[in-house]
């Protein structure tokens, strides 16, 4: 396969005034991943400050009520700053250190990126400044309040339709404006090489453990993995260790918003098209002229019109499947894990429990899934309460 | 047979840019024939795209206003044709590849050697990805205008010697729109530019006064100018073709200076 590339998927679609610190950025990367002293301070990083490794926990009382497979949750929510982004963002600034930059910038949908981000800014004494699209500043006024309390200075992102594709748009406009002296830390795997190839790697490590964990504890391989999927950082992290076991089925669940059937939807393998957007060439929510379009999830942190590179790739080789789960489902699950295992997991996540919840029952007691929990639901309480007529304020 | 060079055969080069469909594709006729009239070497008309990341929000905002007036592809390319048959002026397409790959670049091409159009700019295919439609704009006549940035470096050699139409040397970090100050060392990359390639180049990005064009357009083979046209339109709207000509008038008065 070409560098960079997922098969035809993946590349570096970006203006000229990129393209010389995409390459800078790929070497520092390629040298600073083989460094022993980078992977010892990363590794540092994760145990010490992260909270790594985080735990698989077996949850019984799920299994018992669905009365399948046994289900195992990787708890990233259970990370620093509350969810897997923490993994990439301490990756990217440490190298963007290395590399001599002092300021780092990010796009942020929910804020857990924009949050994890500005966490590692403050850590490692960087300048940190967080695009939002607007609407997004107001359905998450909280978070605006978590970055500006770690330092950061937060960029509401006024064009377009407001929502995270435009604050990708906006920081990667301003990276054209400062690439000197700033690193742009993307959230998830896409964007242009080597954007989909790093992140992927910093977020491996939640397979890493994972695949170690379960065979430790069942003393075999799961039968299915299962991760939510917006641009697909989590469910990278999640699948990539398990990718050879090839008995391992690899499961990613979209946002279906309102429905694939309806326009209000952000199920991008489900509705979208072959395109090229933010750097890569992959699928993405598009109208008949290739106009991006608007979507909708109540999940604002799978609301991206587009998916990664090598989710795409694993799609069409037919190594991954992806199944559209929608906003009704994702409330249902972030409910029933409540109620059933005492925890409140991200919305995001609640994707991929609501799939679980209709998969485990027609497997057998003897198989086993994983289901990545990506993030803690703290930042999502009010608006579930919301979602069921309850008017509950922060 | 390609039109681009006659561009540069009267003295430096004025290029100007709009945004087709805003307001309307009838006006963007318009207003391209008033620059034509006024002097203008070269019109790039600008297909909309719903997330142009090379644009600043002057041309963002003018996208978008074409877009919800319902502007596609195809209409645009009905409208290029239409303006083929009034002028002789070269028409490059500024576009994302997105809207192109969508299309089809099959389709696409033919139908942009169908319209009359003589050249493409994608700012986001840059040297490593524009073998995606450099065959298939050769094939139908159309050529591929490259790109040069202030952090080009030891790129500009590899891009020049592979350039054809004209180079558009970006003037600045940042996106497009209107500037006070233009730092770059312009005369190092155009120096370097001339060694490498016989192809014109022109410099764009945060040009709008006649100052700004005499004082580059010493340098550099032509000026690109788009904000500042998309502004008067934004302005003015469907009567702004009087302030168009006007000023592209200005501008290319003052390239005849030099």
């Amino acid at each position: 396969m070409a560098k960079g590339r997922y098969g035809e998927f993946g590349g570096q679609y970006v203006p000229e005034t990129l393209m010389h610190e995409l390459h800078r950025l790929e070497d520092a990367y390629e040298y600073y991943k083989k460094d022993p002293q980078f992977r010892k301070e990363l590794h540092d990083l994760f145990c010490n400050y992260a909270n790594r490794p985080s735990l698989l926990y077996y949850a019984e009382k799920m299994t018992k009520d669905l009365g399948g497979a046994k289900i195992y949750l990787k708890r990233e929510d259970l990370n620093h700053t509350g969810s897997h982004k923490i993994n990439n963002v301490l990756g990217q600034t440490l190298l963007a250190k290395k590399m001599g930059k002092t300021r780092i910038i990010a796009e942020t949908g929910a804020g857990q990126h924009g949050v994890a981000a500005a966490t590692g800014a403050a850590l490692l004494d960087m300048e940190c400044e967080v695009f939002m699209g607007v609407k997004d500043t107001e359905r998450q006024a909280l978070n605006v309040y978590r970055m500006e309390l770690l330092g950061a200075k937060v960029h509401p992102v006024t064009t377009g339709t407001g929502t995270l594709k435009d604050a990708v748009n906006e920081a990667m406009r301003n990276w054209t404006t400062r690439v000197d002296d700033t690193a742009y830390v993307i959230g998830s795997v896409m964007g242009p090489h080597p954007y989909p190839m790093m992140v992927r790697d910093f977020q491996s490590i939640i397979s890493k453990e994972a695949r170690e964990q379960i065979l430790k504890t069942e003393g075999k391989l799961p039968d299915a993995v299962l991760a939510c999927v917006g641009g697909g950082s989590n469910a990278m992290g999640m699948f990539y260790n398990f990718i050879p076991d090839k008995e391992v089925k690899l499961i990613g669940c979209e946002a279906a918003g309102r429905g694939v059937n309806t326009a209000q939807t952000a199920a991008t393998i489900a509705t979208g098209k072959y395109g090229v957007f933010h750097g890569m060439k992959s699928y993405f929510c598009q109208n008949k002229y290739g106009q991006i379009a608007p979507v909708y999830s109540i999940s604002a942190g799978l609301d991206y019109p587009g998916i990664g590179p090598e989710h795409a790739y694993l799609y069409e080789t037919g190594r991954a499947q992806y199944v559209p789960i929608t906003d009704d489902e994702a409330v249902d699950a972030f409910e029933y894990l409540a109620r059933t295992e005492g925890i409140i997991c991200a919305i995001e996540s609640a994707h991929a429990v609501a799939y679980a919840r209709k998969l485990a029952p027609t497997m057998r007691k003897d198989q086993s899934m994983i289901i990545c929990l990506s993030g803690r639901g703290d930042k999502d309480v009010a608006a579930m309460a919301r979602y069921r007529g309850r008017n509950v304020t922060e | 047979m390609n039109r681009i060079g006659k561009a540069f055969e009267h003295g430096k080069a004025f290029i100007g840019f709009l945004t087709a469909g805003d307001p309307s594709l009838e006006k963007t006729e318009e207003f391209a024939l008033e620059m034509a009239r006024a002097g203008c070497d070269l019109i790039e008309i600008g297909i909309p795209f719903s997330d142009p990341i090379a644009e600043g929000p002057v041309i963002q905002e003018a996208d978008l206003r074409s877009l919800s007036a319902g502007t596609t592809t195809d209409g645009v390319f009905r409208m290029a044709a239409d303006l083929r048959r009034k002028t002789d002026v070269p028409l490059v397409f500024m576009t994302y590849y997105n809207p192109v790959f969508s299309y089809g670049n099959e389709k696409f091409f033919a139908n942009c050697r169908e319209s009359g159009i003589d050249g493409i700019i994608v700012p986001d295919l840059p040297f490593e990805e524009k073998g995606e439609i450099t065959e298939v704009a050769a094939k139908n006549g159309i050529q591929v205008i490259s790109m040069i940035a202030p952090t080009s470096q030891e790129r500009i050699r590899m891009i020049a010697k592979e350039s054809e139409g004209f180079l558009y040397v970006v003037s600045s970090l940042g996106v497009t729109g209107v500037r006070t100050k233009i730092e770059t060392d312009l005369s190092a990359i155009l120096k370097i530019v001339r060694e490498s390639t016989d192809t014109p180049a022109a410099v764009g990005f945060g040009i709008s006064t006649p100052e700004q064009a005499e004082k580059i357009g010493r340098t550099a083979d032509g000026v690109i100018v788009g904000s500042a046209i998309v502004k008067l339109i934004a302005k003015y709207g469907t009567n702004a073709g009087k302030y168009v000509y006007d000023y592209v008038k200005s501008m290319k008065d003052a390239l005849k200076r030099i």
